[in-house]
């Protein structure tokens, strides 16, 4: 008895040992920055070209000296897509890791559910593409460096009367993400309250392979365009069916598109359609142009998303806000992060306002011959 | 003409539920026991199909008949194998064991196919594309527009039909199908090889599974290895619908499933609840008729 409670105490001594240095590391010499994206899954897209473009951020300030006399460490967890997901790689992030900012998601869902916890424990989250207007609400620490879906639905409902001179739209929402859902209703709105007139609305499930009841539906109601705030992976099989049972209306979508894989999945049915997006990588500017190069260099010859530039701008923007506070603080650092004024992202000027949104303009992209051609752009 | 077409829809949608109820109901008829991991073997057969169709797409042409075929033919024989193997690991060794054993290592062969897929050194879980088998057309019948595919789905399930239906009643194997469904051990004391049958149905359900796989990848070309789930739970539903141990009567389930599915999701009222109405259904049925639609009640001597 007595030797096995002495192999006991050792043992729970040597595990509280273990853990306790595997807590909040005090001075390594880097500063953490975490990451949390869908690396794997459905919108696996989404998540490599954030991380991608974060990645590049990272690597080119710390090949510059890095940040505060300090390197920068990139801690990344991947959510797989799943919700829930993002929840314990973000407390993972902040507890065990002890990251001083968080950059994430791509996905306004998977924000709404990390965003509670950043909040909560008083760390930064700066979100590179999430849109819905609800995510930034969820507190001062919480901020994104792309448009909200407010402006966005009334840029789609603008681009529908006029561009698409569309009188009648049929709706098609993905009850399964607050995105497609938050985007329907304000495309809804702006739409109805100048002039338009709302076909049908049908929703579908995120996941779900056939939608021809759907379409039938939305045929036989004759609208002028279909408005499709979804995902790439559902709106490129919702495009193949739209063209077999013979739909001939323009399909129309945010940035939710954006995505190779919608052309390489969607194949010939989802030429002529368009969506609306928070950068095109032809669209001409010299620091556009410079990430594009440097991105390419870095990944083989890839080319580059919007999703890709965002992450590269929300590292950026809080790489100059570390600066700007001169120290990683919370307090301090959220505030210059709130102070972010014409900063000149890979994406554009990047100003956020008192709700910690950025008012950036907007592009329109058609697809055309199995590519994104870059169509319009649309300031706030 | 919009009821017509959403029938056609429908059709094409409860077809493919048909073909995998069929798979469920047939080794339930067999062993009474639920093979949850049918659904995974239609998503191994649309990954074989993935890997095969380009292989085989060199050797007969793109988009060709006889291409198309032997693709269909590959993954069936492919899946056949799987899941006779699966049978012979897991299912054989709990034989006499109480049947809840069974049902939680068919929960446990599904889980270990489906995370095992979704492994980057394996398929990777994101949605990958699946190659054109055939050049799809679509067919001006009146204002009706019927796919090709849903065409080639239909007639496919209709011919499998038949061709269970022949194999189960006039055949040899059929009828030592129907006598271990009737009672294993007599059968295996009048000399039947009861290994053998448990084999070959496995390998049938599984091959059937895997040709809805493809006609699956077919209508919706984005592949990834939880493509099995949503299918498989509809078409386990529609098993129970028709009366499970039925072949009838999972066909019958399928194609209701598929048409309420169909007509639910194109009506704006009903769209969102159109799974919700689905099930209902199937509880409502249950309640009334247990057996489901063509399944007789079993007196089971205690």
């Amino acid at each position: 008895m007595k030797f096995q409670t002495r192999l006991l105490l050792v043992s729970v001594a040597l595990a509280g040992a273990f853990s306790l240095s595997h807590c909040k590391s005090g001075d390594g010499g880097t500063i953490k920055v975490g990451e949390f994206a869908s690396l794997t899954g459905k919108e696996a897209t989404f998540g490599t070209s954030s991380h991608e473009g974060t990645l590049l951020a990272i690597e080119e300030i710390n090949a510059a000296g890095g940040v505060l006399g300090k390197k920068l460490e990139l801690l990344t967890e991947d959510d797989q897509t799943k919700a829930g997901e993002p929840a314990n790689a973000v407390n993972k992030l902040i507890s065990k890791d002890g990251v001083v900012a968080v950059l994430g998601e791509v996905a306004s869902s998977r924000s709404l559910e990390a965003a509670p916890i950043c909040q909560q424990n008083k760390i930064p989250m700066i979100s590179p593409a999430s849109t819905n207007p609800a995510v930034t609400k969820v507190g001062d620490y919480i901020f994104r460096v792309c448009f909200t879906d407010t402006f966005q639905g009334a840029a789609l409902a603008n681009f529908a009367s006029g561009a698409l001179n569309a009188k009648k739209v049929a709706i098609l929402t993905d009850v399964k993400s607050d995105y497609s859902k938050g985007l329907a209703k304000n495309f809804k709105e702006k739409f109805a309250s100048s002039g338009g007139q709302i076909g049908l609305e049908l929703d579908f499930n995120g996941g779900d392979k056939d939608f021809k009841g759907q379409l039938t539906s939305i045929k036989d109601n004759a609208p002028d365009a279909i408005f499709l705030p979804g995902y790439y992976n559902d709106v490129a099989l919702i495009c193949i069916q739209a063209k077999q049972l013979g739909i001939t209306a323009p399909i129309f979508g945010g940035d939710g598109w954006e995505s190779e894989s919608l052309l390489t999945i969607g194949k010939e049915a989802v030429n002529g359609n368009y969506f609306s997006t928070h950068c095109a990588v032809d669209q001409g500017t010299p620091e556009m142009a410079k990430f594009v190069e440097a991105y390419k260099k870095r990944f083989k010859g890839k080319t580059p998303d919007a999703m890709a530039v965002l992450g590269y701008d929300s590292a950026l923007v809080l790489v100059d806000a570390m600066k700007r506070a001169g120290t990683t603080e919370s307090v301090a650092l959220r505030k210059a992060i709130a102070e972010t004024k014409d900063f000149a992202g890979a994406s554009g000027k990047i100003t956020l306002n008192e709700d910690r949104d950025a008012m950036k303009a907007l592009v329109f992209i058609k697809i055309e011959n199995g590519a994104f051609k870059y169509t319009a752009t649309v300031n706030p | 003409m919009h009821f017509l077409q959403q029938a056609i829809n429908g059709l094409g949608l409860g077809a493919i539920y048909a073909l995998i109820a069929l798979g469920y109901t047939m080794v339930y008829g067999v062993l009474r026991f639920i093979n949850f991991a049918h659904s995974d073997v239609l998503m191994l057969g649309a990954f074989t199909g993935l890997y095969a169709a380009p292989r085989i797409g060199k050797l007969c042409g793109p988009e060709s008949v006889t291409g198309a075929i032997l693709v269909f033919i590959v993954a069936a024989a492919v899946c056949a194998a799987i899941g006779m193997t699966i049978e012979r690991l897991a299912y054989r060794p709990l034989r006499n064991r109480p049947k809840l054993t069974v049902l939680i290592t068919a929960i446990g062969v599904s889980l270990l196919i489906e995370f095992t897929g979704q492994n980057e050194k394996f398929f990777g879980s994101a949605p990958q594309a699946f190659p054109k088998l055939l050049p799809e057309k679509s067919m001006q019948m009146g204002s009706l527009l019927v796919s090709s595919n849903d065409v080639l789905t239909i007639a496919v399930t209709i011919i499998l039909l038949i061709a269970m239906w022949f194999i189960v009643q006039k055949t040899r194997m059929g009828t030592a199908m129907r006598a271990v469904s009737f009672n294993q051990q007599a059968a295996a004391l009048m000399g039947v090889p009861v290994d053998r049958v448990i084999s070959f149905t496995f390998g049938l359900g599984s091959a059937l599974a895997a040709i809805a796989g493809i006609l699956y990848s077919m209508k919706a070309p984005s592949i990834e290895p939880l493509m099995g789930v949503q299918p498989g739970l509809r078409a386990f539903v529609a098993a129970v619908l028709g009366g499970i141990g039925n072949l009838p009567g999972a066909v019958l389930g399928g194609v209701l499933l598929g048409l309420l599915e169909t007509f639910a999701g194109g009506n704006e009222y009903l769209s969102t609840y159109r799974d919700a109405i689905a099930f209902g259904i199937l509880i409502l049925i249950l309640l009334f008729k247990p057996a489901g639609l063509l399944g007789r009640a079993t007196i089971e001597k205690v």
